[in-house]
């Protein structure tokens, strides 16, 4: 028996409400409950006070500071690297096998496990470098942990820019270069951004990687090659060590305003960069 | 008169197929050469091979010679130079998403800075020669995409002049255009032919009776004749182009 299309269309309607509606209410509820678990504990002191007691008491700026340096020098060395890579995949080569085969090993890359990376890091930087435990380590292994996934966005924003707006500037005399800087990257530019911040927000929610290669130390960082915590990783322990469970609801509360923030910026910068090309 | 392109057993085969087969023709200084046929005849090849845009396709094949002004394109090591010299308008009018104004500047700011006072010449001179400076002069910092098609390929045309060009070719240029549009980029054409050498390749076989002075007619990657387009479109020598003229095929 054939149903009729207005039936099947009305399912379908429903289906598709209900799966969005689902996935974005569990969101919101993770989110709520965090924040109002989170808040009421979060003050100023919160904020600036350096980690006492292993976290019962004080506040969590060491954990902040060695967040926003450790993502500073994860972002600093990926997001460069990550979009070279891409354009020259995307712009510089003819498609061949070589690139069917980068591109395969980038796409396994980005499925590899969090911890392998720490592992890798941990051997790599910690212990045949010489780095020790320390923001440079953990940036570094934080580093080659996104690099994949920007690597790959930065190649689809690319590659979904438009083939003529290519022809048209090597048309009136761009070398590959200009036709690049000039007529593919500044479309591209909010595709590679959306690499970049999931890159940002993927370094700063890590723990494994980040305690395999930065250690815990509760101090005030005072160099990249100081050992140092994220939030992340402080919440977790607070959490698992059942040290404090205000503190840890409080530092989850600061770790989702911090990513926020970082999206709202991004993309009011990203408006504003498009502004009036389209 | 002048030959300003000389065209030598060229054969093009992408990925072993040729679209190109043995053609020999000129180009003459100050004239409009139509090629027509049917498609696949291999007419955008031709002109890809003339400004080397084909050394952008994997897995090409050129044979044979085009000489510009005497010299052969493959000799050109300044290639962007080539393309500046040797201009191009594709079938699809494709402004940049930017301002009328930056997608006129858009080729002479690759090659060198262009001052405040040369670039509204520049802008005011290119679009008159493409007779679009009346109906956007007044909104030269608005962006291009908010312009109709015709006027888009009008700008496109206006943005390869901006690039003083010495010969343009044109890739079916109305395709996508309403007659009025079709019009005013024919008498621009028409125009510009005075200081300009014009090569058109178009699917409208009235459009080239309108405006070629000679035509040639590729079939199949062939070259099947090339005459004054009069006689091309009157009293063609070959059978094929005679078929092809009068709609029996194409």
């Amino acid at each position: 028996m054939r149903i009729a299309p207005s039936i099947t269309q009305c399912i379908a309607k429903f289906c598709l409400f209900t799966a969005t509606a689902s996935a974005v209410g569990a969101l919101l509820f993770i989110i709520g409950f965090v924040l109002a678990g989170g808040f009421s504990h979060i003050s100023w002191g919160f904020l600036t006070e350096p980690i006492l007691d292993m976290g019962r008491e004080g506040g969590i700026l060491p954990a902040i500071v060695g967040t926003i340096l450790m993502v500073f020098v994860a972002i600093g060395i990926a997001a460069p690297l990550g979009i070279a890579s891409a354009i020259y995949l995307a712009e510089y080569t003819l498609e061949g096998r070589v690139t069917q085969v980068i591109r395969f090993g980038i796409n396994c890359l980005a499925g590899v496990p969090s911890i392998i990376f720490g592992l890798f890091g941990f051997i790599l930087f910690v212990v045949i470098l010489g780095f020790g435990w320390s923001i440079l380590s953990g940036g570094l292994s934080l580093a080659a942990m996104i690099l994949p996934t920007i690597i790959r966005t930065s190649e689809e924003a690319l590659r979904s820019v438009p083939q003529p707006y290519r022809d048209v500037a090597a048309s009136l005399g761009a070398t590959r270069w200009q036709v690049v800087t000039k007529s593919v990257l500044p479309y591209a530019l909010p595709g590679i951004l959306t690499g970049v911040i999931l890159g940002i927000g993927r370094s700063i929610e890590e723990t494994a990687v980040v305690i395999f290669t930065a250690g815990s130390a509760i101090q005030m960082p005072r160099s990249v090659f100081d050992s140092a915590r994220t939030m992340a990783v402080h919440f977790y322990i607070l959490a698992r060590e059942g040290i404090s469970n205000e503190n840890a609801y409080a530092t989850a509360a600061v770790l989702i305003c911090t990513i926020l923030v970082i999206n709202i910026t991004a993309y009011s910068l990203m408006h504003r960069l498009m502004r009036g090309k389209s | 008169m002048n030959k300003k392109l000389e065209i030598k057993d060229l054969t093009v085969t992408f990925d072993g197929k040729a679209t190109l087969h043995n053609v020999s023709l000129e180009v003459l200084q100050n004239e409009i050469l139509t090629v027509i046929g049917p498609a696949n005849s291999g007419k955008s090849t031709l002109l890809l091979s003339i400004n080397r845009m084909i050394d952008r396709i994997p897995n090409v094949d050129i044979k044979g010679n085009i000489l510009f002004d005497g010299k052969d394109v493959k000799d050109f090591r300044d290639v962007e130079g080539l393309r500046r010299r040797i201009g191009m308008v594709y079938a699809m009018p494709i402004p940049l998403p930017m301002t009328i104004k930056e997608n006129i500047l858009f080729g002479p700011r690759l090659k060198k800075y262009v001052g405040r006072k040369e670039a509204d010449e520049l802008v005011e001179t290119s679009l008159k020669s493409a007779f679009l400076w009346d109906e956007v002069k007044d909104r030269l910092d608005s962006s291009a995409l908010r312009l109709s098609g015709g006027q888009q390929q009008r700008l496109c045309i206006a943005r390869t002049l901006a690039v003083k060009p010495e010969v343009i070719m044109f890739d079916e240029p109305c395709s996508g255009l309403d007659p009025i549009s079709t019009a005013k980029v024919e008498e621009a054409m028409k125009v510009l032919k005075k200081d300009h050498t014009l090569i058109l390749v178009t699917n409208n076989t009235k459009q080239a009776a309108r405006v070629g002075d000679r035509t040639a007619f590729l079939l199949m990657g062939e070259l099947i004749e090339l005459g004054p387009t009069d006689k091309i479109f009157t009293a063609p020598a070959q059978k094929k182009t005679e078929e092809y003229v009068t709609g029996k095929f194409g």
